[in-house]
């Protein structure tokens, strides 16, 4: 059982052709992943709940892959097949790679595209497969979650990477098989996610993302004018993060119980501990710590003093940052904290005291580049009434075709906003059905005769395929001006047709609101006929399912009493179908002929023969999504 | 009969309802779509329309056209988890059938 979210109003998806869009926070240290489901953007957690997907990934000498936590694990001991910050690489050249902060432990060679690869026990890896790794993982998570594939994503990239770095964000995005919607500046997600852009009180703000990672910071200005986003200038050091405060609380932890600093099992430890310690300063005012056998107090004033340094230099890049876009602090509207060391008190009180006023420090500041992306993906999915865009008109009744047995399938409902494209699936009723006729339909009942009929036309040439395995997508366009273009295409072949008509021609609006009036009025006959029309179909269906069975084995199968008996049972819901009108009645007459038939079933799926049909179910053996005309 | 909330899912409209910001309610209605015949909706509703029917529990309003209503009548709505995936849901008296992905249903 699918389970089911809130749309906004109209924006509700047929079954199966969900608009499912995820924003995609790919780091240097973490990778995340957010959607917004009823309407409120959140990160996606792995099966042990955590949101932070680590951006590791391993490689194995069976050319298996690892990525995540697993990986992380793996990387003391594995540290030449276990590729970390790949994103510091990504569309870098080896010449820039010689030039890039810290030494990297892997080993590099070139290639003929000037792409440098990392040497591992499963071959060359370039940085974009790496990141195509961890996208796969994330793709994998959204889709268990989501139950469904993902239409499109928003991946974030730094403001600063240029054309290059951004299509090799791109390229991996494609080797994970994700269709990019876009790429998004990390500060602009941010700024999204607080709903910055949706704020109209100034029609222009400016707005300063201070984004403190582990390993990196990123002081970005933007400017947002009626929606739009402009990087005014970017900044920051691509070596100082959150792991530099550990550093320091673990020198010092080394200092007081005079541990040697250059056993390096010591200092992982005192690495760890400090982590630890600077994590519990986030809400108490002092934490203990020991090291093998010594312990102290670390209170957090210490703890600031150690770290003012630190802060003092993102400060003085938020300075030079301003003085590039040629701005003022007191010009800068809103502050936006990003990166998990920005929950560290002091970062928040000196930035704060910096820019004359308190950050945005609401949302998780690890998942706000994320939901920010997803508020957008949702977006660009079409999952909200865009308001950006102008409302044109809206279509006044529903559109839509016939499928077999006189019943109306709705393409597109009435009130949907124009310009409009929808597209659905159509698959045949017979075997070696060739042609196909559209018969397009206004108005909101059931039943073909009590709708509007707008235009008919055919599909021919589809090639002669068993009932239900040709593809035909019917695709109903209205532009803006309310212009109407059915197109049917048969997709293994390309075969097409398609009409253009003018649906609200000649009806008054009193017309329309008779229509829309009569199908509340007619509702339970409208449901009567229409259970009555499914069973008919399904009556039609199984006989058509028997027929073609026994065409094809019967003389070989059966015995000619054997054969009698199917007959026999075939000619009577033949002849109830002929004469009934009752939903009830005609469903107990297909399911007594498919007990008749079951021992033919059970011997037809014996001799593996592929297509065993009678006495089945329409939903077994046609493809689930697809209905038929 | 009417339309009921379990407490799981009142919490949690409520909560979609205070996150989003504005709307007046829930809007419930079905589509004739998909595999099995019938599709529900479910959608935050900004207005209610003179013909609509609204039902009232757990302080929400619920909000369904004349036209789904015959179709609707007596379901409750759920929110559950399954795995990683989480959701809403309907025990719908009128359902007869479901198709193999729970999106569509017959009466």
């Amino acid at each position: 059982m699918a389970l089911l979210q809130i749309s906004e109003p109209g924006m509700s998806t047929a079954p199966h052709e969900h608009r499912l869009a995820a924003g995609i926070d790919l780091g240097t240290t973490n990778s995340l992943i957010a959607t917004v489901r009823s309407g409120k953007a959140e990160t996606l957690k792995d099966g042990q709940g955590d949101a932070l997907l680590p951006s590791v990934v391993q490689y194995q000498k069976d050319a298996q892959v690892i990525v995540g936590k697993a990986a992380k694990a793996a990387q003391l001991d594995d540290i030449q097949n276990t590729i970390s910050s790949a994103k510091r690489l990504l569309g870098r050249g080896i010449a820039d790679i010689k030039t890039l902060d810290g030494k990297l432990p892997y080993e590099f060679v070139a290639s003929d595209s000037n792409v440098p690869q990392i040497q591992t026990i499963a071959g060359n890896i370039t940085a974009i497969e790496v990141s195509a790794e961890i996208l796969k993982a994330l793709k994998q998570r959204a889709e268990n979650t989501l139950g469904d594939e993902l239409k499109g994503v928003v991946i974030t990239v730094p403001a600063y990477f240029d054309d290059a770095q951004r299509q090799a964000t791109k390229d991996a995005a494609r080797l994970a098989d994700l269709n990019v919607f876009r790429l998004l500046n990390e500060p602009t997600a941010a700024a999204v996610a607080y709903g910055l852009d949706q704020n109209e009180s100034l029609s222009e703000r400016i707005i300063a993302v201070y984004d403190l990672g582990g390993g990196t910071f990123d002081i970005s200005i933007l400017k947002l004018n009626k929606g739009v986003f402009e990087v005014l200038a970017t900044g920051g050091d691509s070596a100082l993060g959150g792991d530099d405060f550990d550093h320091k609380i673990a020198e010092w932890m080394l200092e007081q119980s005079g541990l040697q600093t250059n056993d390096s099992s010591a200092f992982h430890q005192a690495m760890v501990e400090a982590r630890r310690a600077k994590e519990a300063l986030t809400k108490a005012n002092q934490t203990d710590v020991s090291l093998g056998g010594w312990q102290g107090v670390l209170n957090r004033t210490d703890f600031d003093e150690m770290i003012a340094p630190l802060v003092k230099k993102t400060l003085l890049a938020c300075r030079r940052a301003l003085r590039d876009a040629n701005l003022n602090k007191d010009q800068v509207h809103d502050v936006v904290m990003v990166g998990g060391s920005t929950r560290v008190p002091v970062v928040r009180e000196k930035v704060g005291e910096f820019f004359g006023k308190p950050p945005l420090v609401d949302i998780d500041p690890d998942k706000v580049v994320a939901i920010g992306a997803a508020l957008q993906a949702d977006v660009l999915a079409g999952n909200k009434p865009d308001e950006e865009m102008l409302l044109l008109d809206v279509i006044p009744l529903s559109l839509g075709l016939e499928t077999y047995g006189g019943l109306v399938e709705k393409i597109i409902a009435r009130n949907t906003t124009i310009p409009i494209t929808r597209a659905q699936e159509f698959t045949t009723f017979k075997d070696d059905q060739t042609a196909m006729s559209v018969h397009v339909l206004q108005g909101e009942r059931e039943t073909v005769e009590e709708n509007r009929s707008l235009a008919k036309f055919s599909l021919k040439g589809i090639p002669p395929m068993v009932a239900g395995a040709a593809r035909i997508k019917v695709t109903f366009k209205v532009d803006a001006d309310g212009l109407l273009t059915v197109d049917a295409e048969e997709e293994t072949t390309g075969s097409k047709a398609g009409i253009e008509v003018k649906p609200s021609y000649g009806l008054t609006d009193t017309e329309i609101e008779t229509m829309i009036r009569d199908s509340m009025e007619n509702a339970q006959a409208d449901m009567q006929a229409r259970k009555f029309r499914e069973q008919k179909v399904e009556a039609d269906r199984t006989l058509e399912a028997l027929d073609s069975a026994m065409a094809a084995d019967a003389k070989t199968m059966l015995s000619e009493d054997e054969i009698k008996t199917l007959l026999d049972a075939r000619a009577e819901l033949q002849q109830i179908k002929e004469n009934t009108d009752d939903a009830e009645i005609l469903k107990a007459a297909i399911q007594s002929l498919e007990k008749t038939a079951e021992f033919y079933v059970a011997r037809r799926m014996d001799d593996n023969v592929k297509t065993a049909m009678a006495g089945h179910k329409v939903s077994d053996f046609s493809d689930k999504n697809k209905d038929e005309i | 009969m009417a339309i009921t909330l379990t407490d799981a899912a009142a919490d949690r409209i409520s909560s979609f309802l205070e996150n989003r910001g504005k709307g007046v309610g829930l809007r419930l209605g079905v589509k004739t779509h998909g595999c099995s015949g019938m599709a529900y909706v479910i959608e935050f509703a900004d207005e209610i329309d003179e013909t609509d029917t609204v039902f009232e529990d757990h302080g929400l309003k619920i909000i369904i056209d004349p036209k789904s209503l015959v179709y609707l009548d007596g379901t409750e709505m759920d929110f559950a988890k399954e795995g990683l995936s989480e959701g809403f849901k309907f025990n719908n008296p009128n359902e007869s059938g479901a198709c193999g992905c729970g999106e569509s249903f017959t009466v």
